[in-house]
């Protein structure tokens, strides 16, 4: 059990989060699923502080983000395999 | 881990167990905060609760009021209680209604007397309850007597990874003892409410949930000027990487871990259902949501934070856990319990759930939080709409 540099909460989330200081540019991430316990790589687009979320493929306009295994927004902005996933390429579809 | 049975509570009259002893002094509105604040100064051992309301309202907000300072009179962490209001007939309703519980109480009423003749009276008669209460022992209580609620604040993706399933876990050992529970945050389920809802342990508390969080959420939208995307998440929770409300309220929920809920309750309100776990109406912003909690009965309080929220209640002691390396680094004063090893994976949730499980007894037999130990008592009235 080494210290994962990613968490999933399960298996079908299409993002992860960081749960080191800062991911660098480049960086092959281990990323642990809690769901089922399997261990998956995600190469780092950029710098990713800790609890921000990172892309685990790509994604376009109008797709949903899964967390938890649940809708938690819809994107806005393109988005890489990698890529930091947060306010400005993501929103809320309440309110 | 083996779970102790019991812990040292305070008896009280009516049955109920308290994890802490106070003596209060309610101001019943905001004028008279200054008299009941004169009032504990005077008197060792004696605490005052001022706020903010009181005066001109009416109806369910009205209600709403009284049922606050009549439930946290109530609560079993009050040994006594001092009521001081402007005129005699609602202060003498609050009286009369915590005095059901079979404690100490006494009303005192300012008009036609002015501050200092009240301050005198109602002080002669709060030394008489300090003393008489300094003189309670702790006995041992059954783990059943524990009035456990919950809630969240300042939260990060940490907290729904980690912090908030802690708290989850320890709900799922502690319920077959018998404890009563309670979550809230209405507003801050918006994404999850189907999913919370689910969880209903009957139909009828299903619909009352939905009932609820879809009246709370009409308001919301009839008074959005905009998207709230500048309250809900907070700057804060986006600092911390939450992104969205429903993100928010996934990582919420995971506070009740697998437990279904038997009722909604109002605002306030105190379960009726026995044992087990409860949904309270209240408002998501922390010392509202405790004060609600407290006021409804519930004798020790357990808050999760990720970036570092700091909140006390002057009468239910707040125990605070992380899963934030970095806030249990930096505000280690605020933090009782520190789980950030279960995101480098060196602790696991089930050992998580257990030290937050001594730590939650270790507080229930005496020992004071970080938020009592840095005087945090933070007691704030829900208010629903404008005055008459």
């Amino acid at each position: 059990m080494s210290q994962p540099d990613l968490i999933i909460h399960d298996e079908k989330d299409n993002v992860g989060v960081v749960v080191i200081e800062k991911t660098k540019k480049g960086q092959d991430c281990s990323a642990w699923i809690m769901e089922n316990d399997k261990t998956i790589k995600v190469s780092s687009t950029n710098e990713i502080p800790l609890g921000h979320k990172i892309a685990l493929k790509d994604l376009k306009e109008g797709d949903t983000i899964l967390k938890y295994g649940h809708d938690i927004g819809k994107v806005v902005k393109s988005i890489k395999k990698g890529d930091h996933v947060h306010v400005h390429n993501v929103k809320t579809k309440k309110w | 881990m083996e779970i102790p049975k019991s812990f040292l509570g305070y008896k009280r009259e009516n049955g109920r167990a308290g994890t802490r002893n106070h003596v209060i002094i309610l101001p019943v509105d905001d004028i008279s905060n200054a008299c009941a604040e004169a009032v504990a100064n005077n008197i060792k051992g004696t605490i005052a609760l001022p706020h903010s309301y009181g005066r001109l309202q009416f109806g369910a907000d009205l209600e709403l009021h009284f049922r606050t300072m009549i439930g946290t009179g109530k609560n079993p962490n009050v040994a006594a209680v001092i009521v001081i209001g402007i005129e005699p007939k609602w202060t003498k309703r609050i009286v009369d209604e915590i005095a059901k519980t079979g404690k100490p109480v006494e009303g005192f009423h300012i008009e036609r007397t002015g501050d200092i003749g009240t301050i005198m009276k109602a002080s002669k008669k709060a030394q008489e309850f300090s003393q008489w209460a300094s003189e309670k022992q702790r006995e041992e209580c059954p783990l059943s007597d524990l009035w456990i609620s919950v809630k969240c604040g300042e939260s990060d993706t940490t907290s729904g990874l980690a912090s908030n399933p802690t708290v989850g876990n320890l709900m799922e050992k502690l319920e077959p003892f018998g404890v009563h529970l309670c979550f809230g945050e209405t507003s801050e389920l918006t994404g999850a409410e189907t999913v919370c809802a689910a969880r209903g342990a009957t139909q009828e508390a299903k619909d009352k949930f939905m009932k609820t969080w879809t009246s709370y959420n009409d308001f919301i939208l009839k008074e959005a000027t905009d998207d709230l995307s500048e309250s809900q998440p907070t700057a804060g929770n986006i600092a911390g990487g939450l992104t969205t409300i429903e993100e928010k309220a996934f990582g919420n929920f995971q506070k009740i871990g697998n437990l279904k809920f038997i009722d909604v309750l109002e605002p306030a309100e105190e379960p009726k259902k026995g044992k087990g776990l409860y949904f309270m109406d209240t408002s998501s912003a922390a010392a509202e949501c405790v004060t609600l909690q407290a006021a409804g009965g519930f004798n020790i309080h357990l808050f999760p934070t990720g970036q570092g929220n700091i909140i006390g209640n002057p009468i239910e002691p707040v125990v605070k856990l992380t899963a934030n390396p970095l806030t249990a680094k930096l505000m280690k004063e605020h933090v009782d319990c520190d789980v950030s090893k279960i995101l480098s994976r060196e602790m696991n949730l089930s050992q998580a759930g257990d030290e937050l499980i001594k730590e939650t007894l270790r507080v229930a037999n005496g020992r004071l939080t970080c938020a009592e130990a840095l005087g945090h008592k933070e007691f704030v009235m829900t208010k629903l709409y404008r005055s008459a």
